[in-house]
């Protein structure tokens, strides 16, 4: 960071800021030279960090009145709903929120993998974003438990059950997760804990993501690097704090309509029914936004292999950045992986469908051939499209192509023609 | 006007216009985050509790919780009657009658919040110098009336609301 | 528009949609009934004097079996509900015997109901239900509308769903074909009957109207801040939409400095 050269306004600024430079980061961020061409699709960073204090603030809240035992939570949550002032909308918020927390973040991914945001120098901003994406999955999943309704139990039955998969340990890593002999009490408790302890993990990670990405700065829709603060850049306030702020308004309409219109639909109905070991439910399914991964585990007859290959879907990203040959960076120039990027989409979006559908028949065969793709398009179409892909001429600067109209091959750069 | 300030003050308006607006959201909204903190409405659906006093000799007295604080029920012989309202005002430090805090036609039933008016611990009966009681914190004293006479407590122990069922039942609350 | 924005758009257009199709289908079952309910919408409404008979329906039919215990008698006065006067929610509650306790000898005892108190469960405890209902649970009813999928409509339907079993469809004692009901078996039997029940309103309680009524107030017992739900969301998004607009402009103005668009 070089902006050592801010000096506060006020004598008390000074003092302070000389002791604990908060003012100067303020100063920072505030000038922060960012392109002046990004798009939508660049506002999901602000709206996410939304998401992650909503979720702190509605869940600390939400601790106050919840009871984490087994014979009072489920009563604790309609305690909430029912007598707690504006109990209703907090849960509501907080319950929705966490879908909107989900829908931005996959936006915020696929927004990467399309104008190649992973590529190098940015790769250990990808990889920490990656675990921000782990953290959200286990906070989720230990959030859903937590009322204790018949997915909550079953849905915990299953995914820990997994772990006894493992060779040699399984059952006993299995048994220590749970603390019991079967999803109880005590697992409930610890969930309780570690879904209260992560989400201040992520804030953590969060600051990291933001501090890796201010060394390259951002990258943007034609992907090439740019010097800051050149006439190529904005400063952040306040060109790109309306924006995310007009994004971010947008975005709420989206979750007002979730919260107070149709606050149930992204659930499932069972989890209005405590929670009862001996009655299992006839399909039991994770959130919507698990769903891709829990067709994954399922598309594979073998119990280890299922576990393996889903970790294993999540763990292929990490190695994105040297997996994709390209020398371009974004997506607008590379008309062939482009395609590819659009059947990567639709092939999620189909694996989240089947992870909806019961594990037969049709849908287990759509699962596999999506689960197969999956991994083809990380293993295969990456590499090789990378390598062989003839890919667009790419301007020289950001404003190049609005003067002289368009990318115009005579401006590109020699460099960039491959066969 | 020129047309350059025209322009500016058309802006300044405008983002006026949107801190403000925005304002008033960020108000809504920390709104029910800090109401949620205060008591819910099985709290406030006022919890009565009902108190059989049959049993209670004259000069005696029994203690009972009510929302989370004890609740000393007095029944006080002739004697200590009078000599409560023998009591001159102007000798305490918060005035007040002794019929003033019995209901009539039950002057001998005296209930009050069992809670020291200085920093809420529960007095001790039968103890004291003014043969009432004595909060054994900080040495405030009380009489038979529940009248603080001496020591740091500012205010008389609290008269709840109260209310004779029957003769053998007072419902508290 | 350019192609890149369309696709875009068309692609969080799907994500939405998907959102709010049925990903976890039933399977199988005849769909529900639909009913046009006056709570349905966003400026849905319960209707009161329906919530109070409907309420009825509950005390003389449904609650000898199906307990309710998330749910206070003082709920049935406050706004939003059936809106009982203070007084019917005083005598509703004395109507029933609590059991309160222990007293100075240790004791329990009973006492009538005061508003404060829960909804009095017909069994001390679920395997109590569960032995005195031929070996079924009659489920607690205060969330039953948000734990079935189809929710309103299919509360109604199963009330309206006995028929005959058809062709070829043993039944066990004890159990009963439902057109609507997952699975097509209940273990109880038809609980409507035209005129069961005589309405305190004078309204003709045939079955359909009864179940109407019924199912009308055990959607509000499962989403009491119904009614505000959706005032306060209205109000909500006219105020985003009022502040986006204002933002909006002001993006607008601020970026008009800048020679942008690429």
């Amino acid at each position: 960071m070089s902006d050592q050269d801010y000096t506060p306004k006020s004598k008390a600024g000074k003092w302070f800021n000389d002791r604990l430079p908060l003012l100067t980061l303020g100063a920072h961020l505030t000038d922060y030279p960012t392109p002046k061409n990004l798009n939508y699709w660049w506002t999901f960073g602000g709206i996410l960090t939304f998401c992650l204090l909503t979720q702190i603030i509605t869940g600390i809240v939400l601790a106050m009145h919840y009871v984490a035992h087994a014979d009072l939570a489920f009563a604790s949550v309609e305690h909430i709903m029912r007598d707690v002032n504006y109990g209703w909308l907090i849960r509501y918020i907080h319950s929705n929120g966490a879908s909107m927390f989900f829908l931005a973040v996959y936006i915020h991914i696929f927004r990467s993998l399309f104008y190649g945001s992973y590529k190098s120098p940015r790769e250990v901003i990808w990889i920490i974003g990656l675990l921000i994406y782990l953290l959200m999955m286990a906070a989720a999943f230990m959030g859903y438990v937590l009322p204790w309704g018949q997915m909550s139990f079953w849905g915990a039955t299953v995914i820990t059950n997994l772990f006894s998969a493992i060779p040699l340990v399984g059952d006993s890593i299995t048994t220590w997760l749970w603390g019991a002999y079967s999803v109880d009490n005590p697992t409930l408790n610890r969930f309780f804990s570690l879904h209260y302890l992560i989400p201040f993990l992520i804030l953590g990670l969060v600051v990291l993501h933001i501090w890796a990405l201010h060394v390259p700065g951002n990258n943007n829709p034609v992907g090439i690097d740019i010097k800051k603060p050149s006439k190529d850049t904005v400063p952040f306030h306040p060109y790109i704090t309306i924006k995310d702020t007009f994004a971010l308004l947008m975005f709420m309409i989206i979750f007002a309509g979730f919260v107070f219109f149709s606050p149930n639909v992204l659930g499932h109905s069972d989890n209005y029914i405590p929670a009862n070991p001996l009655v299992t439910p006839a399909h039991i399914v994770p959130e919507w936004y698990l769903l891709p991964f829990y067709a994954i585990l399922r598309s594979v007859p073998d119990k280890l292999g299922g576990v393996i290959l889903m970790f294993g879907a999540i763990f292929i990203l990490f190695v994105l950045p040297w997996l994709d040959t390209s020398k371009v960076r974004s997506a607008v120039f590379r008309p062939i992986y482009r395609q590819f990027y659009w059947i990567f989409v639709l092939d999620v979006l189909m694996l989240g469908y089947m992870g909806a559908m019961p594990a037969e028949g049709i849908y287990l065969v759509l699962a596999r051939v999506g689960t197969i793709y999956y991994f083809a398009h990380f293993i295969i179409v990456m590499p090789v499209v990378g390598l062989l892909e003839k890919t667009d001429p790419i301007p020289m600067s950001i404003s190049e192509p609005v003067l002289t109209g368009g990318a115009d091959p005579a401006i590109a750069r020699k460099d960039n023609e491959k066969i | 006007m020129s047309k350059e300030e025209k322009k500016v003050n058309r802006r300044d308006f405008l983002f006026t216009a949107s801190y403000t607006i925005g304002a008033v959201g960020i108000g809504a909204v920390v709104w029910p985050l800090v109401h949620q903190m205060n008591p819910d409405k099985a709290q406030q659906a006022l919890a009565t509790t009902e108190v059989d006093i049959s049993q209670v000799e004259p000069g005696n007295s029994i203690t009972v919780l009510w929302r989370g604080k004890p609740v000393f029920l007095k029944r006080r012989t002739p004697d200590e009657i009078a000599e409560a309202r023998a009591v001159n005002l102007s000798d305490l430090p918060d005035p007040q009658k002794d019929e003033d805090r019995v209901k009539e036609g039950k002057d001998e039933w005296l209930v009050m919040l069992g809670v020291c008016t200085h920093l809420g611990c529960v007095p001790l009966k039968d103890k004291g110098d003014y043969k009432g009681w004595f909060c054994p914190c900080h040495g405030s004293h009380y009489d038979l009336s529940g009248r603080i006479r001496k020591g740091p407590a500012p205010k008389n122990m609290e008269i709840p609301k109260f209310e004779f069922v029957d003769n053998n039942t007072i419902k508290i609350g | 528009m350019k192609r890149s924005n369309i696709k875009s758009l068309l692609f969080i257009a799907t994500l939405l949609l998907a959102s709010t199709a049925k990903l976890y289908s039933a399977g199988g079952e005849t769909e529900p009934l639909k009913v046009d309910w006056s709570f349905k919408g966003i400026t849905g409404k319960f209707d009161r004097a329906s919530l109070q008979r409907g309420f009825q329906v509950y005390k003389e039919v449904c609650s000898s079996c199906h307990s309710m215990q998330y749910l206070s008698y003082r709920n049935l006065g406050e706004s939003g509900g059936p809106e009982f006067s203070e007084q019917e929610v005083k005598a509703i509650a004395a109507s029933v015997e609590i059991s309160d306790g222990p007293d100075d000898q240790g004791e329990m005892f009973t006492r009538p109901g005061r508003p404060a108190d829960k909804f009095k469960n017909p069994y001390p405890n679920v395997k109590a239900s569960i032995a005195a209902n031929g070996g079924a649970y009659p489920p607690d009813m205060s969330v039953l509308v948000k734990a079935r999928p189809g929710g309103s409509n299919y509360i109604y339907s199963v009330l309206m769903g006995y028929e005959d079993p058809p062709e070829g469809v043993t039944l066990d004692d004890g159990v009963y074909y439902n057109k609507y009901m997952i699975g097509n078996k209940i273990k109880m039997s038809s609980p409507l009957s035209d005129d069961i029940v005589e309405y305190s309103d004078g309204t003709q309680a045939t079955v359909d109207q009864m179940a109407k009524d019924v199912t009308t107030f055990l959607t509000w017992a499962a989403e009491p801040e119904l009614e505000e739900r959706h005032r306060t969301g209205v109000k909500v998004i006219i105020y985003l939409i009022l502040l986006t607009t204002l933002v909006y402009l002001s993006m607008k103005k601020i970026w008009s400095r800048v020679d942008t668009e690429v």
